[in-house]
C-alpha cells in the first residue's frame, strides 16, 4: 500500500536521450494506474525509475511521502512483471515464486504458506513444480504475477505484462489482472500498449509522446475530452477521424459539410480564441445511417452523401469506410500516431473515413448512403499547437 | 497406413516426452525417421574424415601398445597382450607423473575458473573501449606456449631473471620442487585464462537483463544474483569450458619442457610418454602410456557429459525460458 509521486522527474540517459521530461503524476494509494503512449515514448524508463532500475537524472521520486531517489529498488518494496516474465530458467513455478521471500529471509512454513496462497489465486496449484520451460505462456504469465504478489509488496509495477499472450489468452487474463487488483488493492502502474487495457484496466491513464505527458484522467474523460490532437488520435480504436477544416461564425466549413456548431461548443471554441484554420475529429460512432435517424433528431446533425467503400459487420454493429476528398492534414502530432500505427502514407490525396453504424443499418458495399454525424460531438483543433479548442476539462 | 502415420506425427510432440520419461524406445514416425536418415548421410563425410585422421592413429597405437616393440632391440619385437599395461601401472614414476598431472590440472583449472570469470564480467560489463579490452586480454593466448615458456624461464632463471631476483638469497626457483610447480601452474593460467574468459562471455550473453532485473526487484545483492541466477543459467557454458580446460590440461607438455625438462620426478604424463617413445625409443611402452592418457581423457569427458545431464546442449528439454 503506497501513495507514489513523481515530482519533475526527469530522465536523460548517458548517451543524451531524454527519455522522461519533468512527468508530475501523483498516484493515490491503491489506484490502478496505466502509462501508454507510442514506442519509444518513456514508459518503461518511467517504470524503471520507479522501480530504482534506472536512476533518475532530475526531481524526485516519493514513495509515502519520503524521497527514494537512491534507495535501491530492493529497499523500496516494490514487485515488477515483466513483458518477458523473466521467470527463472533453473528453478520450478514453487521456487520462482518463493524466491522474494527466500531472499528476505522468511522461514520456510511462511513461505510454503504464501507460495500455496498465491498459486491458489492463480490457479497454478498443480504447477508448481513444473519449470517455466514446460508451462504455457498464460500459465508463465500467472507465475511471474505470483512471483510479484507473494510478498505483499507496496506496489506493482507491470511492463506490458499481457503483450506476448495470444488474443484471447489477453483477453481472460486481462479481467483476471483487474479482479487480482482489487482484491489486493495494491497500488499498481501499468504500461500498455494495448487500447482496451488502457480503457478497462486502470482508474487513471496517463498519456505519454516523446517523454512528455500529454493528459492524466480516468479512461473515460480522456476519450470524451482530450487535451490534444495526439491523445485525441491515441485514445479510442478505431481512431477519432480528422479533416481539415474552416471555422467562421459559429460554423465549420469541412469536406463533410457545413457543420453549425451547437450552443455548447460554440462557447468552449470562442472561449478558447481559435483561428480561422482549425482540424476537425469526430469519432466512428459519432456517425450514423442516416435512414436509422428520425426527423427531429437529424436537425441536431449534419448529412452527407458518400460511397460505401468497404462494410464490415460485426454482429453488434457494422463499420462503413468511405473515402473522402480533402486534402491531407500537415501536423505533426497527427504523423507520429500514424507512424505508431503502422500506417504512415505520404501523397494521399483522399482520406478514409471510419464510421461505425449500427446492426439495423441496411447499408451495403458500393451504395451511395447518407450518413449523419452529431454536430454535439464534433471536436476542434488548432492545427498549430495541437490543443483541443472544443475542450471542456 | 497413412492414418496412423499422421496420427504419430501428431501425438509425437507429446508421446515423445512420455516415452523419455518412462526411460523406453520411442516409436519413429515416417517423416522423423526420414529426417534421421538425412542426418546420417549429411554427417557421413565429416565422420569419415574423423575415423580417418583420429581413428587410424588411435588403432595404431593400441596395436603397438599390446607388443613388445624397442627399437633399440627391433629383432625382439613380440605381441605380449596386456604385458605392456602391468609394467606401466606397476611403475612408480607413471603413478607419480599422473598425480603431478592431475593436481596442475586441478589446480590451474580452478584458477582459470575464477580468473576467467573476473575477466569475462569485466569484459561484458565494460562499455568503453570494449573491443580494445578483449583484445589486450587476449594476448597471452595469441603467443605460442614454447614462447611463452621460454620468457618465464628466462624470468625465472636465477643469477639473469628479473623475477628470480625478487627472491634472492634463496635456492633456484626453478629446481625446487614446489616452487617450479607454481610457475609452471602460473605460466598455464597465465596462457589459458583468455580462453577461458571467452568461453565464459559467450555465456553471460546466456543470461537475459530482465532476468537480473527481476532478481534486482525480488530483492537480491549483486553477489546472490551472481550466484542464484547468473552461474546457473550460465552452466552449460561454465560445463563447456571446464571440459576444454581440464581435457588440454591433462595433456601439458610444453610448459613443463621447457621450464624443467620433467626433471626430478615433476614429468606430467605426456612426457613421460614422449620420453618412452622418441627419446627412448621403445614403442611399446610409449604407446601404451598414450593409450592411457587417451582412456583418461575419455574418462574426464564422460564425466563430464554425465554432468551436464539436462544441461548440454541438445538434450535440453527445458529450452531456454
Ligand atoms: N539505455 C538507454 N540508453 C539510451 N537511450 C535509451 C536507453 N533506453 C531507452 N532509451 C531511449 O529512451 C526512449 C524511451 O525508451 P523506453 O524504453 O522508455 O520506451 P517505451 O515507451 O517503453 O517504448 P516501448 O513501447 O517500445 O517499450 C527511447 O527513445 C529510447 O531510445
Ligand atoms: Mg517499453
Amino acid at each position: 500500500m503506497a501513495e507514489i509521486v513523481l515530482d519533475k522527474v526527469t530522465k536523460r540517459y548517458p548517451d543524451g536521450a531524454l527519455a522522461v521530461s519533468e512527468a508530475n503524476i501523483e498516484i493515490a494509494d491503491g489506484e490502478f494506474i496505466i502509462l501508454v503512449g507510442p514506442s519509444g515514448c518513456g514508459k518503461s524508463t518511467m517504470l524503471n525509475m520507479i522501480a530504482g532500475l534506472e536512476d533518475i537524472s532530475d526531481g524526485e521520486l516519493r514513495i509515502d511521502g519520503q524521497r527514494v531517489n537512491e534507495k535501491a529498488p530492493k529497499d523500496r518494496d516494490i514487485a515488477m512483471v515483466f513483458q518477458s516474465y523473466a521467470l527463472y530458467p533453473h528453478m520450478s513455478v514453487r521456487e520462482n515464486m518463493a524466491f522474494p521471500l527466500r531472499l528476505a529471509k522468511v522461514d520456510d512454513a511462511t513461505v510454503r504458506a504464501k507460495v500455496d496462497e498465491a498459486a491458489e489465486i492463480l490457479d497454478l496449484t498443480q504447477h508448481l513444480d513444473r519449470k517455466p520451460a514446460n508451462l504455457s505462456g498464460g500459465q508463465r504469465q500467472r507465475v511471474a504475477m505470483g512471483r510479484a504478489i507473494v510478498r505483499s509488496p507496496k506496489a506493482f509495477l507491470m511492463d506490458e505484462p499481457l503483450s506476448n499472450l495470444d488474443a484471447k489468452l489477453r483477453v481472460q487474463m486481462r479481467t483476471s489482472v483487474s479482479k487480482l487488483q482489487k482484491q489486493l488493492a495494491t497500488t499498481t502502474v501499468y504500461v500498455t500498449h494495448d487500447q482496451t487495457e488502457a480503457m478497462t484496466l486502470g482508474d487513471r491513464v496517463v498519456v505519454l509522446r516523446g517523454g512528455l505527458v500529454q493528459q492524466i484522467g480516468s479512461p473515460q474523460f480522456l476519450y470524451d475530452n482530450p487535451a490534444n490532437l495526439f491523445v485525441a488520435g491515441f485514445i479510442g480504436s478505431p481512431a477519432m477521424n480528422f479533416m481539415p477544416a474552416t471555422l467562421a461564425d459559429g460554423k465549420v466549413t469541412s469536406p463533410l459539410g457545413d457543420v453549425t456548431l451547437t450552443d455548447r461548443v460554440r462557447q468552449l471554441v470562442e472561449a478558447a480564441n481559435a483561428n480561422r484554420d482549425v482540424i476537425m475529429g469526430v469519432r466512428p460512432e459519432h456517425f450514423e445511417d442516416a435512414r436509422l435517424i428520425d426527423d427531429a433528431a437529424r436537425g441536431g446533425g449534419v448529412v452527407f452523401k458518400s460511397r460505401v467503400e468497404v462494410l464490415e459487420s460485426m454482429g453488434s454493429d457494422k463499420y462503413a469506410y468511405f473515402n473522402v476528398d480533402g486534402r491531407h492534414i500537415e501536423s505533426q502530432e497527427l504523423a507520429e500516431l500514424a507512424a505508431d500505427a503502422g500506417t504512415a502514407d505520404a501523397g494521399e490525396t483522399a482520406m478514409a473515413l471510419v464510421t461505425r453504424l449500427s446492426a439495423a443499418s441496411g447499408a451495403s458495399e458500393g451504395e451511395e448512403l447518407d450518413i449523419w454525424f452529431d454536430a454535439d460531438k464534433v471536436q476542434l483543433f488548432d492545427p498549430e499547437s495541437g490543443r483541443n479548442l472544443t475542450y471542456s476539462g | 497406413m497413412s492414418e496412423t502415420g499422421e496420427l504419430l506425427t501428431q501425438n509425437a510432440v507429446g508421446a515423445e516426452a512420455a516415452v523419455r520419461k518412462a526411460g523406453g524406445k520411442r516409436e519413429l514416425s515416417e517423416g522423423k525417421k526420414a529426417e534421421r536418415k538425412l542426418g546420417l548421410w549429411l554427417c557421413a563425410p565429416a565422420a569419415l574424415v574423423m575415423l580417418a585422421v583420429t581413428g587410424w592413429p588411435i588403432i595404431y597405437s593400441i596395436w603397438l601398445s599390446l607388443q613388445r616393440y624397442d627399437l633399440r632391440f627391433p629383432d625382439q619385437q613380440a605381441f605380449v597382450g596386456l604385458e605392456n599395461y602391468v609394467t606401466v601401472l606397476g611403475s612408480p614414476y607413471w603413478w607419480q607423473a599422473f598425480g603431478i598431472t592431475m593436481m596442475l590440472t586441478v589446480v590451474s583449472v580452478a584458477i582459470e575458473l575464477v580468473l576467467g570469470m573476473t575477466l569475462a564480467l569485466i569484459m561484458h560489463r565494460t562499455l568503453v573501449g570494449r573491443g580494445l579490452v578483449r583484445t589486450v586480454a587476449l594476448i597471452p593466448y595469441g603467443i605460442v606456449t614454447v614462447v611463452a615458456a621460454f620468457s618465464w624461464r628466462y624470468a625465472w632463471q636465477s643469477e639473469t631473471g628479473y623475477l628470480a631476483d625478487l627472491f634472492a638469497g634463496q635456492t633456484d626457483p626453478l629446481v625446487n620442487f614446489w616452487s617450479s610447480m607454481g610457475i609452471i601452474t602460473l605460466a598455464e593460467v597465465w596462457k589459458t585464462t583468455p580462453f577461458m574468459a571467452l568461453l565464459l562471455m559467450a555465456g553471460l550473453a546466456l543470461v537475459p537483463d530482465d532476468l537480473l532485473k527481476a532478481a534486482q526487484m525480488d530483492g537480491a545483492s549483486a553477489w546472490q544474483r551472481f550466484v542464484k541466477v547468473m552461474l546457473p543459467v550460465m552452466k552449460p557454458a561454465i560445463l563447456v569450458a571446464l571440459l576444454f580446460r581440464t581435457l588440454d590440461a591433462f595433456r601439458i607438455f610444453d610448459n613443463i619442457f621447457v621450464l624443467t625438462q620433467g626433471s626430478q620426478g615433476r614429468s606430467s604424463v605426456s612426457i613421460q610418454a614422449y620420453n618412452n617413445l622418441i627419446k627412448g625409443l621403445n614403442l611399446g611402452i610409449g604407446s601404451t602410456m598414450s593409450v592411457l592418457i587417451f582412456i583418461t581423457v575419455a574418462i574426464i569427458a564422460f564425466i563430464f557429459v554425465k554432468l551436464f545431464g539436462t544441461a548440454a546442449p541438445g538434450s535440453d528439454e527445458e529450452g531456454r525460458r
